[in-house]
């Protein structure tokens, strides 16, 4: 049950988009058209799958302050937290030219269509967040963390998805040339915010 | 008549083209089609051709609307006389307490909002469109009684500046102005919208009122005091217009009938809900869960929601298989929410909001797997013609 509490929460309660904000530039760039926004999200997924583990052994047995102790106890005072950032930052830079490579062997067209945003992943906030709140969080092993890290991607996924299709939906639509473009994909966030309010506060 | 008419087009002179009034003209245009159809044709390009246009579908939806309401201002006065008299309650006495209630409310909402639709019409050059008279009406009939004059008014104006006209008017918004007026108004004045003060009129001034809505009270653990029958008619406390499934099923056959509003959409919901209701009821780990599945169909707002706002054409999704799946996931939001969310006791509202984010997916999907569909229609029959 926990685990399932735990997915539904980075999903629905604290989604990256709608909670946080976090990973806004490349969400409001490649959310013009549906099929763009499903390969970046489903990139998005696969890094924050696995930086967010990876992350978290680097974190418990290696950078913690006393994490060091498995290798001799005489290393029980040593705290390298202050190379959580860079370390992290360097397991998600790699992890993102793997997905690069992967998407311009396997889809060359939608390589195309990402563009500057693939390799942009690597300083998408909703990335560096998903590591950075799994340390704050504390999780219990491995798994949860994991599990955090699919979930919040999962979230980020599906805010994508939905936005990319009311802007194609509203490509049409007669707004107020002052509005057009950024400035009613701003107001788009917001109003769908107020829809995922609604899972505030469940506990399972 | 004629006489109407030429005084009108009298009137409308000032207005024409080149004429000292001309910015306003779709002011005084829209006055005109409220009394006179108007005669325009479409002369060329291809549509869909119809009698009925957008003014007649909202009016049905209005004259849909008007059981409820009217039942909603009775049990308005009902709900106040009968907390503080016990009694009998005569029926024009609690209309009237009830119509002195709810008018305002009425009149603040469509103030408001059409206010700001023909001053953006005026502006922006267009004419004025019938969609807020719908909203207009379902505004008041959402709040709860008690609520005042000044919140409607600025729940409206963000509704319709931001949820509306920012999107291009009528007929573009993403979420339902109604609901988005109700939520605004929800998050930001949370005291004010829910709680057991607000649902009888004037019940944070009596003494030993209790104003509890059916899903309050079972939200705190509370027992029900209300039999099925009440539950069925409508004589419970609850937003003005909620409360009665008896008047909404007469506005949801006027709806069907005219083929204005989706049956889809409203089957798959109650279907949606019911199975979720079920499953809670097998399940059942606390009061909540263990509440009667075919209860939770009438109480809150769940069957006014499912009529009135989940059927709304414009933020709802607009394909056959679409709307099944969309109605059918408001059915199970509504109830999740319900029973899971302690934050709130009713889920209707934001589980509407919820899907109709995500309506436009739906129907992206709908749409590609029918081509997809299609196309292997087509391959198929090439390789039976080729053989």
């Amino acid at each position: 049950m926990d685990y399932v509490n735990l997915f539904v929460r980075s999903i629905f309660i604290e989604n990256m988009i709608f909670a946080y904000f976090l990973g806004m530039c490349s969400y409001l760039a490649v959310s013009k058209t549906v099929k763009t926004a499903v390969g970046l999200g489903a990139a998005v997924v696969f890094v924050l799958a696995i930086t967010v583990p990876v992350n978290y052994l680097l974190d418990n047995y290696l950078l913690k302050p006393g994490a060091l102790s498995w290798l001799d106890e005489s290393y029980k005072n040593v705290d390298l937290s202050f190379l959580s950032f860079i370390m992290f930052i360097a397991v998600i830079a790699s992890m993102v030219q793997l997905v690069e490579m992967i998407v311009e062997k396997f889809a060359p067209a939608l390589y195309g269509a990402l563009g500057i945003f693939l390799p942009l992943i690597a300083v998408n906030c909703a990335i560096l967040g998903g590591s950075l709140f799994m340390q704050q969080k504390d999780f219990g092993g491995v798994g949860e963390s994991a599990i955090y890290g699919v979930g919040s991607g999962i979230g980020w996924f599906l805010a994508i998805l939905a936005i990319a299709a009311i802007r194609e939906k509203i490509t049409y639509s007669n707004v107020p040339a002052p509005l057009r473009g950024l400035g009613i994909t701003f107001i788009i966030t917001g109003l769908m915010a107020i829809g995922f309010m609604s899972f505030m506060g469940i506990s399972l | 008549m004629k006489f109407l008419r030429t005084k009108i087009d009298q009137l409308k002179k000032p207005f024409g083209k080149g004429e000292k009034w001309e910015k306003f003209a779709p002011a005084i245009n829209a006055l005109d089609t409220f009394l006179y159809v108007p005669d325009h044709v479409t002369r060329k390009g291809a549509h869909i051709r119809d009698a009925v246009d957008l003014k007649r579908t909202m009016i049905t939806v209005v004259i849909a609307l008007l059981p409820a309401l009217i039942y909603g201002i009775y049990n308005t006065g009902y709900q106040y006389l009968y907390q503080v008299s016990g009694g009998e309650v005569a029926f024009m006495d609690a209309f009237l307490h009830g119509l002195w209630k709810v008018l305002p409310i009425i009149v603040v909402s469509y103030g408001v909002g059409l206010a700001i639709e023909f001053a953006f019409a005026v502006y922006r050059g267009h004419e004025v469109n019938e969609g807020f008279l719908v909203t207009g009406m379902l505004v008041p009939m959402i709040m709860p009684v008690d609520i005042p004059l000044w919140m409607v008014g600025l729940s409206v104006a963000f509704a319709v500046l931001i949820g509306k006209e920012a999107f291009g008017g009528t007929g573009m918004n993403i979420l339902n102005p109604a609901l988005l007026a109700r939520a605004f108004a929800f998050f930001a004045y949370p005291t004010y919208m829910s709680g057991n003060k607000v649902w009888v009129s004037e019940a944070s001034h009596v003494d030993g009122v209790s104003g509890e809505t059916i899903l309050g009270s079972l939200a705190a653990g509370h027992d029900i005091h209300f039999s099925m029958f009440d539950m069925f008619s409508g004589a419970i406390p609850g937003s003005i217009g909620e409360t009665s499934v008896l008047w909404i099923l007469v506005g949801a056959g006027i709806l069907i009938l005219t083929g204005v509003g989706s049956w889809r959409i409203m089957l798959g919901g109650v279907i949606g809900a019911a199975i979720m209701g079920l499953l809670f009821n097998l399940w059942s780990a606390n009061a909540l869960m263990s509440f009667p599945w075919y209860q939770h169909l009438m109480i809150g707002g769940f069957a006014f929601g499912i009529v009135f706002m989940a059927t709304d054409p414009v933020s709802a999704a607009q394909t056959t298989r679409g709307k099944w799946i969309y109605g059918i996931l408001i059915g199970f939001l509504c109830i999740m929410i319900r029973v899971f969310n302690p934050a709130y006791p009713e889920g209707v509202m934001l589980g509407i909001l919820l899907m109709n984010v995500f309506a436009p997916t739906i129907d992206h999907y709908v749409i590609e797997a029918n081509i997809k569909r299609r196309k292997k229609r087509l391959t198929a029959s090439r390789k039976l013609k080729t053989a």
